[in-house]
């Protein structure tokens, strides 16, 4: 028998593992699909009981009764709530997500403006709050009770409990205002605006690509504290996450035999403790970027930053549906998107996950 | 480990120096004025809708009117698109010839089909603003007939009713009676909807400045128009910054990253004074604070609670600390710098008098009542001063704090018992606030008009009767007395607690000259302006 045939066996194992895999296709499509149903229904369902009149927002206080009952009738107030909410849901399905009453434009394109704001800031935010929380929480673990764990604790504490508005606020003053280090609030200074042609709406990325390096350098010089902000928070949640579970790793028997065997402290930290307070580091990391990812609302006002944040919270004030169950997929779509993400690390990272598939 | 911390310190290094050599620009280009502002409010760029702040200083500054009046005296009314006009015999016809050798931005020349056309639109449109013009007797089905061109530089406009004179001008000083290029628009009209879903976000007008980008909550920019037929603005841009935190602003300032902080609250106002490098203006704007009293509460609707509550806020304290030089105390619903304003202010806090008016009123242990309280700073700390005062008489005051659509939507309903609110004028006449806070044509749940005396339930014929005489009034004199005895009653008897008047501020940099705040929202003006 040619080697590279497979055995009747082989064959079975090979169909099964394909239905397998498309099984968990299926159920994790309707998973996704009911995930959304969910968060899109009872978003929508906060918005209409909430206290606001959604025809303000369009016509203003001082409208006409006629005015108002023709735009009442325009976004389809008058029928049952359901109804409204399955003349939406149609639209969506369709592709098209409506239009924000607050900004006239379409919730797609709003949506492309200002999501990728919030994807720079949270990802240059997660990067900082990683780089910088790993290595301390590690360090702090270590070192466990010693100053460096009383330092990088209490650290942590300030940036998991400051309100970030103050934060950012000082950052401001003391940075921007006194030290002169960055620029102030805003994704550019006026006299860059237009040079860089938007085509991934990452500033950043589009100087770069377009060899615009004075824009960049001002785009970075904007972001910069913000990110480090942002940073700030994520470090603390990871160094003290990344600190538990390192001490959790540390107090096992295969450490011990490890340094039975020998080997170098820096290999038994790096090489054996870390390795595996990684794999539940990952969900850590992936939450609080999600958690970025949905628009810091409060960094977003004080640095003028036009993210999705602003851009819903903004929304729901006004109860401007259309816009506020836009930036919900988006936020279901990255959250979900992560979730995958992180699950696919585990199997990269655990092998125990590997074998059991 | 010593290699960990090292290399803790070399990130931290690193990063404090990718921020060194960057150290911010701090001042604005020379030809372009930077203000940062919250430009939230902006929902539309046509002014067939425009109805807030924003967007109305916006157009004010980019569209032409017929009409103009000067900031510095409301009652001298001139032309700007219009050359002159004449008042028909009977009072109901006005006949405009418009200014030759107009050009909007675009290069198209401004004639009568273009201000027909602007009119006509948005009568038919029927937009939240429109009542300005169809209180005229127009409609979308008489629209045509009655604003009809009569040369290729003169139109007719024509009215169901007399009206005096200076009220109909007053009325097309508005935003919604700017005129926009027909060519421009037609040609950008989808599903016969006269070019209102382009209007929304583009830009079709003769003003010294073009709106070339609106990103919401970002930034809107402005352009010098080469086609203006004024003087050119000195400013080749004019650049609008969503700001909305006042301390960012006040920040932003003081780097001279911005020339002008448009919203800055007392406090910064405060700190920003003392700085040499900026310059602090002030103007008296048309806006007024209030409380509203539900008539439909049984406490409220007594003559004597309603004057009682008159004498228990410390109007003067609240000016000169909690809005700190951003109100002046006014105490009648038509604002200074109006035609028939009232600026007597006789109510002071006065515990006892009010006391002995709730005793009149057989209360004389006080009552409960709640009040529907804007969380915004300047509307919760003059409630809680409030909260203070009526306290001293017995009466608990409860605050129902919320966001301002919501308690503007319960207030809307007649669901509260007193509400504070900020009111501003629409138009530059008395009609604007005596048709809001002294007419209520019908007091029913269902009534098809809903002015602020129906949201306090308050019935009032004869004052209604009164206010609609005033309005056909043509001799300006009369007007104004008749308009000063319907606030000196109104001050007295009506369930509303009339306080402040609003005072603009805006703090700029000591090189931004000629910059102009004007008594209505849309009359901030910065085409003067040189730095």
């Amino acid at each position: 028998m040619d080697p590279t045939t497979p055995t009747p066996a082989e064959e079975r194992l090979g169909a099964s593992s394909a239905g397998a895999i498309l099984r968990g296709g299926v159920r994790l499509l309707v998973s996704v699909a009911l995930t959304f149903l969910g968060l899109l229904l009872i978003t929508f369902l906060i918005g209409r009981v909430v206290p606001v009149d959604p025809v303000l927002a369009m016509v203003g206080d001082r409208a006409s009764a006629a005015v108002y009952e023709k735009a009442r009738l325009e976004l389809g107030l008058d029928r049952p709530l359901l109804e409204q909410f399955w003349m939406y849901l149609e639209k969506v399905f369709s592709g098209d997500l409506g239009t924000s009453v607050l900004t006239a434009n379409k919730v797609v394109d709003d949506i492309a403006r200002v999501f990728p704001a919030t994807l720079e800031l949270a990802t240059l935010g997660t990067l900082i709050g990683t780089l910088f929380g790993i290595p301390l929480g590690v360090l702090a673990a270590v070192r466990r009770g010693s100053l460096s764990d009383q330092i990088v604790r209490v650290f942590g504490l300030i940036g998991y409990s400051a309100p970030i508005f103050w934060l950012g606020l000082m950052g401001l003053l003391v940075f921007y205002a006194r030290l002169d280090w960055t620029a102030g609030p805003g994704r550019l200074d006026i006299a860059y605006d237009y040079i860089v042609t938007p085509e991934t709406g990452l500033l950043l990325v589009d100087s770069a690509l377009q060899g615009e390096w004075e824009v960049f350098g001002d785009a970075f010089r904007h972001i910069i504290l913000p990110a480090c902000l942002l940073g700030y928070y994520s470090m603390a949640y990871i160094s003290r996450m990344t600190r538990s579970f390192m001490l959790n790793e540390l107090s096992q028997e295969y450490i011990v035999a490890a340094r039975v065997k020998g080997l170098s402290e820096r290999r038994i930290i790096w090489g054996h403790a870390l390795r595996n307070a990684a794999v539940p580091l990952v969900t850590v990391i992936a939450l609080s970027y999600a958690g970025l990812l949905e628009g810091s609302v409060l960094t977003e006002t004080v640095f003028a930053w036009p993210g999705l944040g602003q851009y819903i919270t903004n929304s729901l004030q006004n109860a401007d549906m259309n816009a506020v169950l836009g930036g919900t997929i988006v936020v279901g779509t990255v959250f979900v998107g992560l979730n995958l993400l992180s699950d696919l690390l585990y199997r990269l990272l655990d092998p125990r996950v590997r074998m059991r598939r | 480990m010593k290699r960990l911390i090292a290399s803790l310190a070399a990130g931290a290094w690193l990063t404090a120096g990718l921020l060194l050599p960057g150290v911010a620009s701090a001042a604005t280009p020379k030809n372009t004025l930077v203000q940062a502002w919250a430009i939230d409010d902006i929902i539309s760029l046509d002014p067939a809708e425009i109805f807030e702040f924003t967007a109305a200083e916006i157009a004010g500054n980019s569209y032409d009117r017929l009409i103009g009046y000067d900031v510095n005296d409301v009652s001298k009314v001139y032309g700007v698109i219009a050359e002159s006009w004449e008042v028909s015999a009977d009072g109901k016809t006005l006949s405009f010839k418009i200014r030759q050798g107009l050009r909007f931005a675009s290069g198209n020349p401004i004639t009568a089909e273009d201000v027909v056309f602007s009119l006509q639109r948005a009568v038919i449109l029927d937009k939240s603003p429109a009542f300005i013009l169809t209180q005229f007797g127009l409609s979308k089905d008489n629209a045509q007939a009655k604003i009809r061109q009569t040369g290729t530089y003169s139109f007719e406009l024509e009215m169901d009713k007399s009206y005096a004179p200076s009220f109909v001008l007053y009325c097309m000083t508005a935003t919604v009676a700017s005129v926009v290029d027909k060519k421009l628009v037609m040609e950008h009209e989808s599903d016969g909807d006269m070019g209102y879903s382009w209007l929304k976000t583009n830009y079709a007008g003769s003003g010294p400045f073009v709106i070339k980008d609106w990103r919401a909550n970002e930034v809107v920019v402005l352009e010098r128009n080469s086609n203006y037929w004024g003087k050119a603005p000195a400013m080749a841009r004019a650049i609008y910054r969503h700001i909305p935190e006042p301390a960012t602003q006040r920040l932003l300032l003081e780097k001279g990253d911005v020339d002008v902080a448009r919203r800055l609250g007392p406090d910064e106002i405060q700190a920003v004074s003392s700085n040499s490098e900026i310059r602090v203006m002030k103007g008296v704007k048309g806006s007024i604070y209030y409380l509203g009293l539900s008539q439909k509460n049984p406490y409220l609707s007594r003559p004597q609670v309603r004057q009682a509550l008159k004498y228990l806020v410390d109007y003067q304290t609240i000016a000169d600390t909690i809005l700190n030089g951003t109100v002046i105390v006014h105490q009648a619903f038509l604002p200074r710098g109006f035609l028939g304003a009232l600026e007597k202010t006789p109510f002071s806090l006065n515990v006892a008098k009010a006391k002995a008016l709730l005793k009149e009123a057989g209360l004389e242990n006080g009552f409960t009542v709640t009040m529907d309280t804007r969380n915004t700073a300047d509307i919760t700390g003059i409630a809680q001063a409030i909260q203070q005062t009526f306290a001293q008489a017995g009466i608990t005051l409860e605050l129902i704090p919320g966001d301002g659509k919501q308690t503007l939507t319960k207030y809307r309903a007649r669901n509260h018992d007193i509400y504070i609110g900020r009111w501003g004028p629409d138009y530059q006449d008395p009609h604007t606030n005596a048709d809001t806070f002294a007419r209520n044509p019908d007091n029913s749940d269902d009534a098809k008009s809903k002015p602020l005396a129906w949201r306090n339930a308050w019935d009032i014929p004869e004052m209604t009767r009164k206010a609609d005489a005033a309005v056909l009034e043509r001799d300006s004199a009369k007007r104004a007395t008749m308009y000063l005895e319907i606030q000196e009653e109104h001050q007295q008897v009506s369930p509303f607690v009339i306080m402040f008047q609003e005072i603009e501020v805006a703090a700029m940099r000591k090189n931004v000259q000629n910059y102009v705040i004007g008594p209505s929202f849309d009359d901030n003006k910065f085409a003067g302006v040189t730095k």
